[in-house]
């Protein structure tokens, strides 16, 4: 089985009291493992909502979501957590690293959320953390890596439970050009894998030569995928 | 999760401090004014507990605490000698005088005359003289507090120390002279009054003439006899009321609680405690969750449960309020230490511990709640907006 995500007229309605917004309206598209899909459009398009979708963490209204053909909406609570657990990396676009645990102990989360003793996650993640360039780092905490170190280290956290897919919300929004160009390099290096998909929403162009294909949206539709 | 949720809680040191403090501060209200409130009532009846030899007290039906003496015949005294059961009873005048010190100046004390031959009702501890001293002509006991305070002589300076009163030394009572024989260490009384032993037969000189002058009679039951109906015993044949010591301190306790405002000041304070506590506690701790809602959100979208989340607020609720709580009371004991010499009054029982060890539990209770209502009804999706 290659497709990791398979959307099917996907629908989800924001009801905000005194008018209704339409974020997805009968998306279709589906993302094959290996491969990394960008999807892309102006702000409000609807690119959140669908990774949120996609990533279990938000239910549509109407439509059919399957990842690795499994479909969340009838899964039960428990078991979708755990499948989100073990199955999903996030990438955040403010980084949404604990401020209070060192690197180190940022990266573990997934791990200890998945059952591993602490001392186990430790080593494990302090790996990663060597392969995102960051060995020697790993006793830093937040506020004392820059914002490109940060987001490396968000990668690791993504990563170091080997999930089948990563989803990457604006991944370099908040980094100047060249830290922005080092962590697409290091998403396309060390995230893609033929049993892995990554999902990136993003907005700035200078990163759109890094996808394999790109969906674009706008009103809550996919316009083209190219 | 455990470790990740200690981290978050001690990670904003400032919030963290905040949190503690709250809960210290209401911990420390909610243990040092009860205690004070303990020690304040125990000393209402301090002068039954330091008289261990009786059993049984006997007093007019009227009386409604230790310090409301009506007093009796002294021929009730040969009547309650004569009931089954009864060892031996003996005579105590308990009254209030005017003493007279030598600078001319007036000081209220308690007097209390012990019988003559038995002297049974005497001070504890005697830390100068000899109990025996009292069959001394004009001879008076003093008690510690009394004689380096309020009996305490003028300093020959101005501003200077005041001189203890010691043996030897003279006092007028009633315009009667009193030797001092002996000096006493006994419990504080509540009116914090110089307490001055001396026989009964003395007592009554010194005190104005009336025509009951008996203020109780102490009773010992003998051995095997079951006081309560000695006590029945006692009122039925006599008419008196008769308590046993643990009946006449409960009497003097609830007389205090029901008819002073002592109880009310106390328990505002202790509310009002713990209703900061509360704020200050469940303010910081919601403010903690508010800031570290993302942080949670992202644990949520992570896989983390709600079950998992709970788990995690409730930790930091417990650690917050086990070092708070551990830190109000251990500052109330300094505090109970600190004082121990001092007129204060203070009592630190362990129920004390409960009842603030509840109070703090109820705070973190209701501060852990709102905040895990908060990050129950937290949606995942949070974590994606910038």
């Amino acid at each position: 089985m290659n497709i990791a995500v398979r959307c099917e007229n996907l629908t989800k309605t924001y009801d905000t009291g005194e008018q209704k917004v339409i974020a997805l309206n009968a998306v279709n598209l589906t993302i094959e493992l290996g491969e990394l899909m960008m999807l892309v459009g102006p702000s409000g398009c609807g690119k959140t909502t669908l990774i949120s979708v996609i990533a279990g963490i938000l239910d549509q209204d109407e439509g059919l979501c399957e990842l690795f053909g499994e479909n969340l909406l009838t899964m039960k609570s428990k078991d979708k957590l755990r499948f989100r657990a073990q199955k999903i990396g996030f990438v955040f676009q403010a980084f949404n690293l604990l401020p209070s645990l060192n690197a180190a102990e940022n990266v573990s989360i997934p791990l200890i959320i998945n059952g591993v003793k602490r001392d186990v996650a430790k080593r494990k993640a302090i790996e990663v953390l060597e392969q995102v360039g960051l060995g020697d780092r790993w006793k830093s905490f937040p506020s004392q890596l820059s914002g490109g170190q940060q987001q490396r280290v968000a990668i690791a956290r993504a990563l170091v439970h080997s999930p089948s897919l990563i989803v990457c919300d604006e991944p370099t929004s908040a980094l100047d050009h060249a830290s922005g160009h080092n962590v697409m390099n290091l998403l396309k290096e060390i995230a893609v894998h033929k049993d892995r998909a990554l999902v990136i929403v993003s907005h700035d162009s200078r990163i759109f030569s890094f996808a394999d294909r790109i969906a674009e949206m706008d009103d809550g539709h996919i316009l083209t995928v190219s | 999760m455990n470790y990740i949720a200690i981290k978050m809680l001690m990670g904003d040191k400032g919030k963290y401090i905040g949190i503690v403090m709250g809960l210290t501060f209401a911990s420390l209200i909610m243990t040092q004014q009860p205690a004070i409130f303990t020690g304040f009532i125990a000393r209402s009846y301090s002068f039954i507990t330091d008289l261990g030899l009786p059993d049984v007290w006997v007093m007019d039906t009227k009386v409604q605490f230790i310090d409301d003496v009506k007093p009796l015949q002294d021929t009730e005294l040969y009547r309650v000698r004569g009931i089954s059961g009864v060892e031996w009873a003996m005579p105590l005048y308990k009254g209030v005088l005017k003493a007279r010190m030598s600078d001319g100046t007036f000081q209220t004390c308690n007097v209390i005359g012990l019988d003559d031959t038995t002297l049974i009702g005497a001070p504890p501890i005697l830390l100068e003289g000899k109990l025996e001293d009292l069959r001394r002509n004009d001879g008076v006991i003093v008690d510690i507090d009394g004689a380096t305070e309020k009996l305490a002589k003028p300093a020959l300076v101005a501003g200077g120390k005041k001189i203890p009163l010691k043996i030897g030394d003279n006092l007028e009572l009633n315009d009667r002279r009193a030797i001092v024989v002996g000096i006493a260490k006994v419990t504080r009384t509540f009116q914090s009054q110089p307490v001055i032993y001396t026989t009964y037969s003395r007592a009554k000189n010194y005190a104005p003439s009336e025509r009951k002058q008996l203020s109780f009679v102490l009773v010992k039951a003998k051995p095997g006899q079951d006081l309560h109906e000695l006590t029945q015993r006692i009122h039925a044949q006599t008419g008196l009321a008769a308590y046993t010591r643990q009946e006449f301190m409960d009497l003097t306790f609830w007389y205090l609680m029901k008819n002073t405002g002592i109880p009310i000041n106390f328990g505002v304070s202790v509310l009002l405690g713990f209703i900061v506590g509360a704020a200050i506690a469940g303010q910081t701790f919601y403010n903690f969750t508010l800031d570290n809602l993302r942080q949670f959100g992202v644990l949520k979208a992570m896989g983390a449960s709600n079950g998992v989340l709970l788990r995690m607020i409730l930790l930091q609720a417990l650690v917050a309020g086990s070092i708070g709580y551990g830190m109000g009371v251990g500052l109330t004991a300094l505090f109970g230490f600190a004082m121990r010499h001092s007129i204060l009054a203070f009592k630190f029982p362990w129920q004390l511990l409960l009842f603030s060890g509840t109070g703090v539990s109820l705070i973190c209770m209701f501060a852990a709640l709102i905040s895990i209502i908060k990050v129950m009804r937290l949606e995942p999706a949070i974590v994606f907006k910038s």
